[in-house]
């Protein structure tokens, strides 16, 4: 007989994790005492990393998850540790992260008594996450462990709550480990409907104008490669979401950009031209598609997706594949023929050169004024290894990253693309540090979003983590100030932000830092900081009221997507 | 704007706790009414299931359905309109006895609708009816007319389909030979 605690840890071991986030506290404290043992000494089975506040315990179980493709675990107290995983829970719902989140909680005879620190976490998760359940007896352990690890990763991936009374902690029980691979009331992987493959394939086989669009499901799926040549065979240009940047490489040459509000130009007009629209593990946000009722109208649609959910729910389907991606991808490649669409592809040059000439340029080798954000994300993507995983934080340094790094490998973004989480980006880059020791890990943060996690410096201090931290300083919560200048009369209501100096913060935490004021002085500070072993923060002082362009202003048409602000 | 018609939710779940909550949370969600809820066991076992009733245009009920369906402990639910169904609800009048007796009008209003009285006392008497919900609230718009009804209830609705089997049937069936060849026998 062992105690439910260290049931827990078996249960854990079982489902081969390696890395636990977390935050001990009152509730948990049964569970963290087996802990002890098991990160040490010849039991050791987990490293465990002591995060600053509950919140950066989730998003950086969910660096973890993104840039591994296996589940992030986090472990934290009843009441308020439970409540402060909530954002991190609603943002890995969003963003199809598999995370398991293990929350202390007071005794079941306690439950409903406002004892202290209990909070009605299942009651409160339900709604934001894939699965909660309270794990009332030690006997339901090894059952309710391994089943929320199916369910975290499975079909399309999202947050698990596990609810874990202290009684369950401390009762003895026999470990029997379970290996859950099927619940009956959920159908992670739909059978493929080989009608709808043939129907999908008549569509793009007649199609002249086809438009892909690719998603992270593709990147969920593994599909990469089942992906390029689906792709390579039909000739098919394809536009990636945010969240699906590195599902295809940014030199590919059928990639066409990113789609969305601020994404390419090119790819965002060319939804309103073509003929078939082909949406691959996607899910037609309104950040991708503007307003729904002018959007892609012309166009048939085939939407491949794993989750049925998705399927007409914002863009009306011609033909729905609903399967995992890695599955219907190759049916679909089998049954099309060899295509030519070189003078559709054609057609997105001048569209492209436009964008550069008018939009990128300028922004990543501007000739004098201060610095911007786009030539500091350049300069990082062209002197950054290949493999290097992007991290961004939320706002205008998240949208300039995204638009100018560049992508060759697989797994290589973590930004909170749904949910919008400020203060994702440096909890999440310690996460995929973890996660991906061996890769160069850069974390793009504004000064809003830096200071909204900054209490994980002292995690990035004690562990030593190897976050590349780039500051992109600019006074401003430089988004929204954007959307004041452009729709809200320049009256800028409370963006203008008074900043600590983040030299002595860096020096606070032992933590190398660099300040960036010159345009000379760039490329030598970010060849520096990428030489550097450990962590580093590179401070960026950045152009005031630097836009992000191109843009499709809120609730307009893709088609009516400006190049320069007020134009 | 599509008309908004009354259709009504058949869901089955698996008996866990805190699934009830999670239907409704799909409702709250987008602000919609449950005009009517019934929850019981249903005849597969360890299954509940679920009648919901609810105002809405088709377009919106596709997306709340699919959306309930996703919860992972649902196993099944499908939307339908009143011709797919077999449709029962029942409701309760409590009528004082002194108006009954005083004026017969009542007693041949009660019967005329066909509904039955399951008790009388000398302070109040109560009658009951089985029916759709017309009828039902026609015999209490009727009632209430004399001036006689002390309380009235409605029950949720109760439903079965049309079709020979119930489709949750044939899923389970389905689910249940793919997890003989996954060899996890008797895993929910």
């Amino acid at each position: 007989m062992i105690t439910g605690s260290e049931a827990l840890m078996r249960a854990l071991q079982n489902e081969g994790v390696e890395t636990i986030f977390g935050y001990p506290g009152g509730s948990i404290m049964p569970v963290y005492d087996a802990l002890y043992d098991y990160t040490r000494g010849p039991q050791k089975a987990f490293d465990h990393i002591l995060v600053r506040h509950e919140q950066g315990a989730t998003h950086a179980a969910e660096g973890y998850a993104r840039v591994t493709g296996r589940v992030g675990v986090a472990l934290v107290t009843s009441g308020p540790g439970a409540t402060n995983t909530l954002t991190g829970v609603a943002d890995a719902m969003l963003d199809s992260t598999p995370i398991v989140v293990i929350a202390g909680q007071v005794p079941i005879g306690a439950l409903g008594t406002d004892a202290f620190q209990e909070v009605d976490l299942v009651g409160v998760a339900q709604p934001i996450s894939k699965w909660s359940y309270q794990i009332r007896h030690a006997e339901d352990i090894a059952w309710a462990v391994s089943r929320a690890f199916y369910i975290a990763r499975s079909g399309r991936p999202g947050p698990v709550v596990l609810d874990f009374p202290k009684n369950a902690q401390t009762e003895m029980v026999v470990f029997k480990p379970r290996h859950v691979d099927f619940v009956r009331s959920y159908v992670a992987y739909p059978e493929l409907d080989h009608d709808a493959v043939a129907r999908a394939a008549t569509l793009i086989n007649q199609a002249r104008k086809p438009l892909a669009l690719v998603g992270q499901g593709v990147e969920l799926g593994n599909a990469q490669e089942e992906l390029r040549h689906f792709l390579e065979k039909a000739d098919i240009p394809a536009g990636r979401t945010m969240l699906g940047l590195s599902a295809l490489p940014s030199n590919h040459p059928l990639n066409v950009g990113m789609l969305g509000m601020h994404g390419n130009y090119a790819p965002n007009l060319k939804e309103q031209e073509c003929d078939v629209l082909i949406a691959i593990g996607m899910r037609f946000s309104d950040r991708v598609t503007g307003n729904l009722k002018t959007y892609a109208r012309q166009a048939k649609v085939i939407h491949l997706d794993i989750d049925r959910s998705e399927i007409d729910k914002n863009v009306r389907t011609d033909v729905a594949v609903v399967a995992d991606c890695k599955e219907s991808l190759p049916a679909l490649t089998a049954l099309i023929q060899k295509g030519d669409h070189s003078e559709w592809r054609q057609s997105f040059l001048p569209l492209a050169e436009l964008e550069r000439q008018k939009v990128i340029e300028p922004a990543i080798h501007p000739a004098n004024g201060p610095l911007l954000m786009g030539e500091v994300v350049n300069a990082v993507a062209e002197l950054s290894p290949d493999d290097t995983i992007l991290v961004t934080d939320v706002g205008q340094n998240q949208l300039f990253a995204t638009r100018y790094f560049k992508y060759h490998h697989q797994r290589s973004i973590c930004t909170s693309g749904g949910l919008g989480t400020m203060g994702y980006g440096m909890p999440a880059a310690i996460g995929a540090t973890f996660g991906a020791p061996n890769r160069t890990v850069c974390c793009f943060m504004g000064d809003g979003g830096f200071q909204m996690c900054i209490e994980e410096l002292g995690t990035i201090m004690e562990q030593q983590a190897p976050v590349k931290m780039i500051l992109l300083n600019n006074h401003y919560l430089g988004n929204v100030r954007q959307w004041q200048d452009m729709f809200w009369q320049r009256r800028k209501s409370f963006t203008r932000m008074m900043n600590p100096c983040y030299e002595l913060i860096a020096q606070g935490y032992g933590i190398p830092y660099q300040a960036v004021t010159e345009r000379r002085c760039l490329r030598d500070a970010v060849s520096k900081m990428l030489s550097s072993p450990g962590p580093y923060i590179m401070e960026c002082a950045i152009l005031e009221d630097d836009d992000v362009m191109p843009m499709t202003p809120p609730g307009m048409s893709v088609s009516d997507m400006m190049l320069e602000p007020g134009v | 704007m599509e008309e908004k018609k009354l259709y009504t939710l058949l869901v089955y779940s698996e008996n866990i706790a805190g699934i009830l909550n999670q239907i409704t949370a799909v409702f709250t969600r987008r602000q919609v009414n449950i005009e009517s809820l019934n929850v019981s066991a249903s005849s597969i076992p360890g299954v509940h299931k679920y009648t919901i009733t609810a105002w809405s245009d088709e377009d919106q009920i596709v997306k709340i359905t699919k959306q309930i369906e996703k919860k992972i402990d649902v196993v099944k639910a499908n939307y339908f309109t009143d011709d797919q169904l077999f449709i029962r609800e029942s409701g309760l009048y409590k009528l004082s006895t002194q108006d009954v007796l005083n004026n017969p009008e009542i007693s041949r209003t009660i019967r005329r609708h066909d509904a039955s009285i399951i008790e009388v006392n000398p302070t109040y008497s109560i009658v009951m009816k089985y029916g759709v919900t017309d009828h039902i609230i026609s015999l209490y718009r009727a009632l209430d007319e004399f001036g006689c009804v002390l309380q009235y209830t409605r029950s949720g609705r109760i439903a079965v389909t049309r079709g020979m089997q119930e489709e949750v049937s044939k899923f389970l069936e389905q689910r249940e030979q793919s997890t003989e060849q996954s060899g996890n026998g008797g895993e929910i």
